[in-house]
């Protein structure tokens, strides 16, 4: 898999109530100023870091969200592992597409972060909870 | 009646001395309250546990007759906390009582040994709970000033402005939630029919992330206005902003858009027949302004 990289650093936040997810935001946007993100990528990781988040509240039943500043060889970059224990997405590929949702919404989160980030992966099994890891490179 | 109540009854007067004078050793907040106000506060409490009627148990703390003390505790770390003491500097209030109420429980129970350790740990039981009280209503009296803050915040976060005859705007500042969006959508709609204004403009500059359900949230009250008959233009949307709304693929085709607030405001007044001429200096008045601008 391509996600990979030795991970230098980390930090966890919870997400459980619906201000989590404007910590998260601020969080993010904090590491991202730290690396010295340019300010389109900070906007693109903190927005794709809002709508994951809040799939994990709104989807997940709540999880949580572990930064990670990862290195490979010259490049650095910022991993987002979002992780809750809810029921699962039964079909990938459906979710991933514009347009659908099983909520309110406009059903752009998921494919939406991953056109924001550089590397996405769902890890998921049905009622086993979810885990999405997204890589944004320097 | 339980033993040590009564051994505080008749030994009030030294406990008082006793609590007060530790109360003004420790470390407290001289800036946020006076000797007076302190000796007045302790006076109550000590009262207040004293005059308690006969026969109510200090295990119970729900009982009829601990209801004055209990209402005295709540006014005063309600008082403590709008006055800015911390959680535990109110709480000190009650827990330095226990070393006064020790020493009496050794003058009197100090040659049994088996009778001490009873009272002192009911003692001990009773100030916990007494502070522990103290806590909860402290808490309770912040939540209070948080709550009311929250209401001030969605007052002042959604301020409509009249920028000419029949156009109006909506300086968006920070997180759009939904409790927020409501607010603001609301209000938009409210202004619009109060100024029978044709053209709204709404400016996101101060929203730092606008992301899927921000989005859905404008767009819902860019549709609303419609439904109005007002049109709406979007404006403040920065290079980064832009971008993002791309790669998400949310779709503002059909919103007019301006990057600039200026710009969004030049569009009503065309829309709405008029037009901003630059005055000639030289003669001071321009006849060749439209009427209404």
């Amino acid at each position: 898999m391509a996600i990979s990289g030795t991970v230098q650093k980390t930090e966890t936040v919870p997400i459980v109530s619906s201000s989590d997810v404007v910590l998260v935001r601020q969080r993010v946007r904090i590491w991202t100023t730290e690396m010295k993100f340019s300010l389109v990528e900070q906007t693109k990781i903190v927005t794709a870091a809002s709508e994951l988040g809040r799939n994990t509240l709104e989807h997940g039943g709540g999880g949580s969200l572990e930064l990670a500043l990862v290195v490979n060889g010259a490049r650095q970059g910022l991993r987002l592992r979002f992780s809750d224990k809810g029921p699962g997405i039964v079909d990938i590929a459906l979710a991933m597409k514009d347009g659908y949702t099983t909520g309110s919404g406009l059903g752009l989160g998921l494919g939406g972060s991953k056109r924001l980030m550089n590397e996405f992966e769902i890890d998921t099994k049905p009622g086993d909870g979810t885990t999405i890891t997204t890589i944004r490179w320097k | 009646m339980s033993k040590f109540l009564e051994a505080i009854q008749e030994n009030r007067k030294s406990i008082l001395q006793d609590w007060v004078q530790r109360l003004k050793s420790v470390d407290r907040r001289r800036d946020l309250l006076d000797d007076r106000e302190l000796d007045t506060d302790a006076k109550n409490v000590l009262s207040a546990i004293a005059d308690v009627p006969a026969g109510t148990l200090p295990e119970d703390l729900n009982a009829a007759g601990w209801q004055p003390l209990k209402e005295l505790l709540t006014n005063l770390s309600v008082s403590r906390a709008a006055k800015g003491f911390t959680p535990s500097e109110t709480a000190i209030f009650v827990l330095s009582l226990k070393p006064s109420l020790f020493t009496v429980a050794r003058q009197q129970w100090g040659k049994d040994a088996g009778e001490l350790f009873l009272e002192i740990s009911a003692i001990n039981d009773y100030v916990d709970k007494l502070a522990l009280h103290t806590t909860d209503s402290y808490i309770h009296g912040r939540d209070q000033v948080i709550a009311r803050q929250q209401e001030e915040m969605l007052e002042l976060s959604t301020p409509v402005v009249t920028l000419w005859d029949g156009i109006v705007a909506l300086p968006l500042i920070g997180t759009l939630d939904s409790a927020r969006t409501q607010v603001v959508m609301e209000s938009l709609l409210q202004a619009i029919v109060q100024t029978n204004s044709r053209f709204a403009i709404i400016d996101i500059t101060g929203v730092p992330t606008v992301d899927t359900l921000v989005a859905q949230h404008l767009l819902k009250t860019i549709t609303a206005a419609r439904l109005m008959g007002a049109e709406c233009i979007l404006s403040g949307i920065r290079p980064q902003i832009a971008q993002t709304i791309v790669h998400l693929g949310i779709n503002l085709e059909d919103v007019i858009t301006k990057s600039k607030l200026a710009d969004a405001f030049r569009l009503a007044l065309e829309r709405s027949g008029r037009k901003v001429v630059r005055v000639d200096k030289s003669n001071g008045a321009n006849t060749t302004s439209p009427r209404g601008v």
